[in-house]
Formats: C-alpha cells, sequence, structure tokens
C-alpha cells in the first residue's frame, strides 16, 4: 500500500473524530446553558426582588459544593441548586470530551493516545472529586 | 442592587465582553473578571469562579465550530492539556491561599501581558527549525486545509511548548480566565504551528483547562450560582454572536482597541490590589 494512502485514511479518520468531538461539546454546552437558564428563571422569579451584594466573601452554602448535593437540591427544586448543576454539566461537558477521546483513540488501535487521554482524565477526576 | 437588576446589568456586560472577546480571540473571561470586581464590586474570589465557569462554556462552544473545520490537532491539544491541567490545579491551590490585593495585582500584569500579545508584529516567516523527533514519535505532525489542498506542517520544540503550556494552565487556574494569548504564544512562537492550528487547538485545549480548576473551585465554595449565572449566558451568547461576525469584521482596529481597554483594566487592577481597594 503506498504511504500517501494511509495519510490520506488518518486524516479522513481525523476529521471524523472531530466532527464527534464537536457534536459531544455542542450538546453539552448547549443543553447546560438551558438547565442555567431555567434555573436563573426560577430564581429571578423567587428571588428577584431581594437585594444582593458579593462584595464581602462568604463562599456558597456548603450543599452548592459538592457534585451528589448539588444533584440533590437541584431534583427538589431549589433555584440556586439548579444552576449550579447546569454549571457541573458544564464542567462535565470537556471531561467528556477528554474520555470520549479515550474510546476513540482506542478504536484505532493508538495506545499512546488512549494512555495520554487516559492521564488528563484522571487529573481532572481527581480535581472534581478532590476533598480538602 | 436588587437580584434582577445585578443578573441583567452584569448578563449585558457579560455579553459585551463575550462578543469583544470573541472578536478579538481573546475570550471574554480576561475582562469580566475586573468588570466584576472594579464595576460591581463582587469579591475577585467570587469573579474569578464565575469568570471560569464562562470560559468552558466558550471554549466548548466556539471549538465546536472549529473542529468540524480540521484545523484543530487533536494530539497536540491532548498532550499539552497533560501540562494545562496540572499547571491549572497548582493555580487552583495557589488561589485559595492568595490576598485578594496580590490577586489583582497579578490579574493586572496578566492583563497586560494579554494586551501586549495580542498587538504584536506576527512574523511571516518560514520556520527555519527543524522538526522536532519528538513530533514524529508522539505522531504530532500534521496537515490542515488551506483552501482545496491540505498542507503538512511540522511540530517543533516540544519540551518548550509544554513548559509555556504548564504556566498557561496556572495562570489559568491562578486568576480564572483561559489564558489563550500565552496558549497561543506558546503553541506560534515556541512550537511553529500555522496560526489557524494554534488558534484552534487552544481554544481546545481552554475548556479542558479550566474545568481542571473549575472543580476545586466549586468545592471550596468559589461558583456562585447568583453570579455565574449572568455571566456564564452573557459572556455565551456574545461569543457566539461574536462567532458570526469574525470573517467580517477581524480587523486590527478592534484588536487595538480590545487591547488598550484590556491594558487600562490591567493599570486599574494594580492599582487597586496595590492600594487595598479591592
Amino acid at each position: 500500500m503506498p504511504r500517501g494512502y494511509i495519510t490520506i485514511a488518518n486524516a479522513e479518520r481525523d476529521t471524523r473524530l472531530e466532527a464527534q468531538v464537536g457534536m459531544v461539546l455542542r450538546v453539552g454546552v448547549l443543553s447546560s446553558a438551558a438547565v442555567i437558564l431555567f434555573g436563573g428563571v426560577l430564581f429571578l422569579v423567587h428571588h428577584g426582588h431581594s437585594v444582593v451584594n458579593f462584595t464581602i466573601f462568604r463562599g456558597t452554602a456548603p450543599e452548592l459544593r459538592r457534585p451528589g448535593s448539588i444533584l440533590l437540591h437541584a431534583i427538589h427544586g431549589d433555584d440556586l441548586a439548579i444552576i449550579q448543576c447546569g454549571i457541573l454539566m458544564l464542567i462535565a461537558t470537556p471531561v467528556a470530551r477528554v474520555a470520549f477521546c479515550i474510546f476513540v483513540f482506542l478504536e484505532e488501535h493508538d495506545f499512546l493516545y488512549v494512555a495520554i487521554s487516559a492521564v488528563v482524565l484522571l487529573i481532572l477526576l481527581y480535581s472534581l472529586i478532590w476533598h480538602p | 442592587m436588587s437580584a434582577i437588576e445585578f443578573s441583567l446589568l452584569i448578563g449585558a456586560a457579560s455579553l459585551l465582553a463575550g462578543f469583544l472577546g470573541s472578536l478579538t480571540g481573546l475570550g471574554g473571561g480576561v475582562v469580566i473578571v475586573p468588570v466584576l470586581a472594579l464595576l460591581f464590586k463582587v469579591d475577585i474570589h467570587y469573579a474569578i469562579g464565575a469568570s471560569l465557569v464562562s470560559v468552558i462554556a466558550t471554549s466548548s462552544g466556539s471549538s465546536s465550530a472549529y473542529v468540524r473545520k480540521g484545523f484543530s490537532n487533536m494530539r497536540i491539544g491532548l498532550l499539552l492539556e497533560i501540562a494545562t491541567t496540572t499547571g491549572a490545579i497548582l493555580g487552583a491551590f495557589l488561589a485559595t491561599g492568595t490576598p485578594t490585593g496580590k490577586i489583582a495585582v497579578i490579574f493586572g500584569f496578566a492583563l497586560l501581558l494579554s494586551a501586549a500579545i495580542s498587538v504584536r508584529h506576527k512574523k511571516k516567516q518560514a520556520p527555519d527549525r527543524p522538526g522536532d523527533p519528538l513530533a514524529t514519535r508522539l505522531r504530532l505532525n500534521a496537515s490542515y486545509p488551506v483552501g482545496e489542498t491540505m498542507e503538512p506542517y511540522q511540530v517543533r520544540r516540544i519540551p518548550l511548548g509544554f513548559g509555556l503550556m504548564f504556566g498557561a494552565g496556572t495562570l489559568s487556574g491562578l486568576l480564572g480566565i483561559g489564558s489563550g494569548a500565552v496558549k497561543v504564544l506558546a503553541l506560534d512562537e515556541a512550537m511553529m504551528i500555522p496560526f489557524k492550528v494554534s488558534t484552534s487547538t487552544s481554544n481546545f485545549m481552554i475548556g479542558v483547562t479550566a474545568a481542571a480548576s473549575a472543580g476545586i473551585y466549586l468545592s471550596r465554595g468559589y461558583v456562585q450560582p447568583a453570579i455565574a449565572m449572568p455571566v456564564t449566558l452573557g459572556v455565551l451568547a456574545g461569543s457566539l454572536l461574536g462567532a458570526q461576525f469574525l470573517v467580517r469584521a477581524r480587523t486590527q482596529a478592534i484588536r487595538i482597541l480590545f487591547a488598550v481597554v484590556i491594558a487600562a483594566l490591567g493599570i486599574e487592577m494594580i492599582y487597586s490590589g496595590f492600594t487595598g481597594r479591592l
């Protein structure tokens, strides 16, 4: 098989892969934005006229800091937790993209990049579930 | 200020920031922190948390458009993400222990640096350095579409690029910005990747880098949903709008104008940081 042929096949496969990755990103961003918007509208309907002041840092409520409790409060209709849930989905979008890459490289038998993607994923998971 | 006024004003400011950030390629995050901190008197840690979330949104949103065109190099992106994500975690650790004034001063210098990088003269020289042998082994050399044909390119000085990316990641985690300017510098100047490839690959990496520090910001209570909501929605809408104009309006004049705004915000941040007003 001539060498050029392999290169073109690789390029085509990479383009297809990139199209799929683009899809993962688009779906992730649009669905998180929708959830943030929904939570935001609820928040403004409930508390739109209360005074807000963020000049002094107090930190968010403890239930808005961990993925588990954010989901729990969001399910119960807490407006701020719903916004936070959308933010969590947004943070998860690039993580999903990296995880997706692992599978694609695995399919291509490109084990070097399976390993590299896995390292990036581990670093991301460390930061997401890391507790001080 | 009532929650409705706060959300509308910040949403509008973020829309403008996202629009200009997308037009100039500097990202909206770089102006949203000073705007929140200086104009709206929001604590800088909250401002950074909100900006970081918006950075993920714009990076993912705009890179979905870029990747379809086949400009970004995913292998380069993933390899360098090892450097940027570790840097981002270090930056997030540093942010929690650094007082507000010092963060403001560092932020100011990062703004000045971004402004300088954005108006620098791009040398149009053919890369004179030989390709890095490491690039062949790591299968980083690729090709990108130029008109109807695919043009191959080689990647150079990988260790230098990797080191710069670690720095970009640390800056991103410390300040809640995408550090797109430093990333493009590393890809452009150090690794000598074609401009279109470096811009879209950098954009691609920004979201992953920001996600690495966002987890730590979230668990420390720095991500305030009432602030992050208008900032994220505004910046995202603005950057999608900006992307529509990208082809027609990418003029040097806009870049210089935005760079001047950024530099002015940078000086203001440094001044406020030193005088303890933040």
